[in-house]
């Protein structure tokens, strides 16, 4: 399912099992269990334990499900690809991703475990770009490999690599977002901003979450399930644009009625854009609880 | 003449000598009150005798210094065999184990127990059960006289030497505020004779009163009543705890849905983190919806006098002020009325509060596939809570509402069936968890409304297998046969017992 709505995406750490028995109780789009950064070396093994039985028993409902592995290069990386695939995770995000060839060998080594579970293709893959290499590579990797779903930014390796510090305006990852967003929409697959680290500014993290929006990314990593409301009303359709696509809607249907390939709203045809737009519209509204499915 | 007719009426006549007129003044002469004395003298002429009851509030809370001070002192005097009758007892009276255990205590009753005292109870530390009330039932005991006081001790925030005495004071002196001296009055109403300490004593008239001279015997000053950082809170904290903000969250929007959520409302809510944030999303619905309350009742909170400051609610009706900020509008808006125990909460009186209840938010340690709810006792058979008003505000409210996570770390609050029985289910109508609403069967109609907001409404049976399912089934708890406990109902019957926890 590369085309689910991804407003949110929420870090949990892999090594907190009452945090990744909750956390899909405050309705994240997906959760990402974290083996990478927020394990220290020393419980990497039982985080990675903890992590499969997790993805193996709690009842996560419809909530997508990511895990956050240690790189291929390091002693973990592979094993937290085994652990994870055979548990039937949805998504592998593979963190520090700088080029397409490293897409390719996280791949085969998903293949050669899937393969053995007699399921190939079932895993996603999305990729965090990292550092400056990365953002230039953005596009190559998103096409990397037909499991990709995604492509996401990590800011604060990103910005030192760059050599500067992050600020709350965002300046310095300017360029660094909005390349992964072309990239994403090049390549047909989704984008997700950085996380937003200080919880006491909300205003901050709206008004970031305000200017992400409009540069075109799909939703937010986010680290407490505070920010949830905030990505959620931010994303939330205006009703003027609701209203403006429930026509389109009502148009497909009649069209659809009428046994016509041609959709005509107010006498003027309705292009592809306009429909796929009115849709992602009313998926939106729908999960902001504005629309009932049973109200269409 | 005039002495027939006196001995027609059994009287004596005048005589001068018998009138005194003392030109003193007055303001002097009032320091000097017949009423003030220390502790000891005030024991010695109160009358107490071995065998009989004394009462404490329990205002002060966790700061609180009277009822160790006291029973010190009662120790040393060499009374033994007393009852100990207090509105509630806390962590800080852990003391009290001492003077059990060298016979001055031989019996309690309270609404709640915590700490060390807890502990040693519950694993049979007196041979006389505790008898667990509600501060309704407390109140309706008091008044019928099946729990008969015979001195009450009542510490008391400012007091004049008459005996004239408040929870807070008007004083520069004032050192240790806690409001509401609700659990209190029926002490002061009932009880033989009512000693007040305080810790400030103010020149005569300390009113507006809490308490009159009229109930007061003895005033004895004392160095401090209680430890005011541990008696209430300065300012409103919000929760930043997410569990508690979505349990707040979903218990508002039940509110906002069930349908007695209309103008002129009266509500209660405790002051859990998960309640008090509940007031925050109930105050957003009632802007929005220009909806007003008629009074918010019980423990009232910062959070309430806000709302009322704000025009959303109209009175204040308070029998316990939980932070400062609440003691403080007790003392100042007359709008802020200060409650007994049993205009709160008694079942025998037609106008307590509770009976004009319409919504009440509760806690609870576990609740079962019945409903029944258990505020008193943990999941471990140590007794860790108090009942408080939730036995009163349950069976009075048109809409009780229980918010309870559904585990507390690998703790089930959802079970088959309570360790101790405190509020029969039959007057719980919704519990909230995290992982959904459960409506009781009885009330059909308010699934109806919840169910057609959009909320996601589940079988009490469904949660009770979900919490199983994820931390397995629990081991049943040791229990000896030794009776540590009675729980009453607040109509005086008897709901539950109690049992000693082996080790």
């Amino acid at each position: 399912m590369k085309d689910r709505l991804r407003r949110t995406m929420m870090f949990v750490p892999g090594n907190n099992p009452s945090m990744m028995a909750d956390a899909y109780l405050y309705g994240p789009d997906s959760i990402m269990l974290d083996l990478e950064d927020s394990v220290t070396m020393a419980e990497k093994d039982a985080a990675r334990l903890l992590v499969h039985n997790a993805l193996k028993t709690i009842d996560y409902g419809n909530t997508e499900m990511v895990v956050r592995i240690n790189p291929l290069n390091t002693p973990y990386g592979k094993k937290d690809v085994e652990a994870v695939v055979s548990a039937g995770v949805n998504v592998i995000r593979m963190p520090k991703t700088e080029t397409a060839e490293e897409v390719k060998e996280l791949e085969a080594e998903i293949i050669k475990v899937e393969e053995r579970l007699g399921c190939v293709g079932r895993t996603q893959i999305m990729a965090a770009i990292e550092s400056a290499l990365g953002v230039i590579n953005a596009y190559a990797i998103a096409t990397a490999s037909k499991r990709m779903m995604g492509i996401a930014l990590g800011a604060e390796d990103y910005t030192a690599s760059l050599k500067t510090p992050r600020t709350n305006e965002g300046t310095e990852l300017l360029m660094a977002r909005q390349t992964i967003v072309v990239a994403s929409r090049a390549a047909g697959i989704n984008c997700f901003d950085t996380v937003y680290s200080n919880l006491n500014d909300m205003d901050a993290f709206r008004r970031e979450v305000e200017a992400i929006k409009a540069l075109g990314f799909d939703g937010k990593s986010i680290i407490n399930p505070r920010q949830i409301e905030v990505v959620n009303e931010v994303f939330a359709p205006k009703q003027k644009d609701i209203d403006k696509a429930l026509a389109v809607v009502a148009a497909i249907k009649e069209a659809q009625a009428k046994g016509s390939g041609v959709i005509s709203l107010n006498g003027k045809m309705v292009d592809k854009p306009v429909v796929i737009r009115a849709e992602h519209t009313i998926e939106l509204a729908i999960a902001s609880g504005i629309l009932r499915e049973e109200d269409l | 003449m005039i002495l027939a007719e006196a001995k027609k009426m059994n009287k004596e006549v005048f005589n001068e000598k018998n009138l005194v007129k003392d030109g003193t003044q007055k303001m002097d002469a009032l320091k000097k009150s017949p009423k003030l004395a220390t502790l000891e003298e005030a024991i010695k002429k109160s009358g107490l005798k071995d065998g009989m009851t004394i009462s404490f509030h329990h205002h002060f809370r966790g700061g609180d210094k009277v009822v160790n001070m006291v029973v010190d002192k009662l120790a040393e005097m060499g009374f033994k065999n007393l009852s100990l009758a207090a509105s509630s007892l806390q962590d800080v009276h852990a003391p009290l184990i001492e003077h059990i255990k060298n016979g001055v205590i031989t019996s309690i009753s309270t609404s709640g127990l915590r700490g060390k005292l807890a502990d040693e109870i519950s694993r049979g530390l007196m041979d006389t059960p505790v008898v667990f009330r509600s501060h309704g039932g407390r109140g309706s005991a008091i008044a019928t006289g099946e729990l008969h006081i015979d001195v009450a001790f009542i510490g008391a925030s400012s007091c004049d030497p008459m005996g004239n005495a408040c929870g807070f004071s008007r004083s520069e002196n004032a050192k240790s505020i806690c409001g509401s001296l609700g659990y209190a009055l029926p002490d002061a109403q009932y009880a033989d004779k009512v000693v007040i300490l305080t810790d400030d004593l103010v020149a005569y008239p300390n009113t507006p009163n809490s308490i009159s001279e009229r109930n007061v015997d003895f005033v004895v000053e004392v160095e401090s009543v209680g430890d005011s950082s541990k008696i209430a809170s300065g300012a409103i904290r919000d929760t930043k705890n997410p569990r508690d903000i979505l349990l707040a969250q979903t218990a508002a929007k039940v509110i906002v849905n069930s349908g007695y959520f209309k103008e002129g409302f009266s509500i209660q809510t405790g002051s859990g983190g998960a309640s008090l944030a509940a007031v925050k999303y109930i105050r957003q619905s009632m802007i929005d919806q220009n909806i007003h309350a008629s009074f918010a009742l019980g423990g009232i909170t910062a959070h309430m006098v806000k709302l009322h400051e704000e025009g959303l609610i109209d009175r204040l009706i308070d029998v316990q002020s939980f932070d400062r900020v609440a003691a403080e509008s007790i003392m100042n808006d007359p709008k802020h009325k200060e409650a007994s125990a049993n205009e709160y909460a008694s079942a025998d009186e037609p106008g307590s509060a509770t009976h004009a209840l319409d919504i009440v938010i509760l806690s609870a340690l576990e609740v079962d596939t019945e409903f029944n709810v258990n505020v008193l006792v943990g999941s471990d058979g140590i007794i860790r809570g108090a009942i408080g008003g939730h036995q009163d505000t349950a069976a009075d409210s048109a809409l009780s509402i229980i918010v309870c996570p559904l585990l507390r770390g690998r703790i089930p609050c959802v079970v088959d069936k309570v360790t101790t029985l405190i509020t029969p289910g039959k007057s719980v109508d919704v519990v909230v968890t995290e992982y959904g609403i459960a409506v009781n069967p009885n009330r059909p109609e308010i699934a109806e409304r919840l169910k057609a907001a959009g909320l996601n409404i589940v079988d009490i049976n469904w949660l009770k297998d979900r919490a199983l399912k994820t931390i397995g089934e629990p081991a049943a708890l040791p229990f000896g046969d030794k009776v540590v406990g009675v729980v009453m109902n607040r109509d005086g019957s008897v709901l539950d017992v109690i049992k000693n926890i082996a080790e």
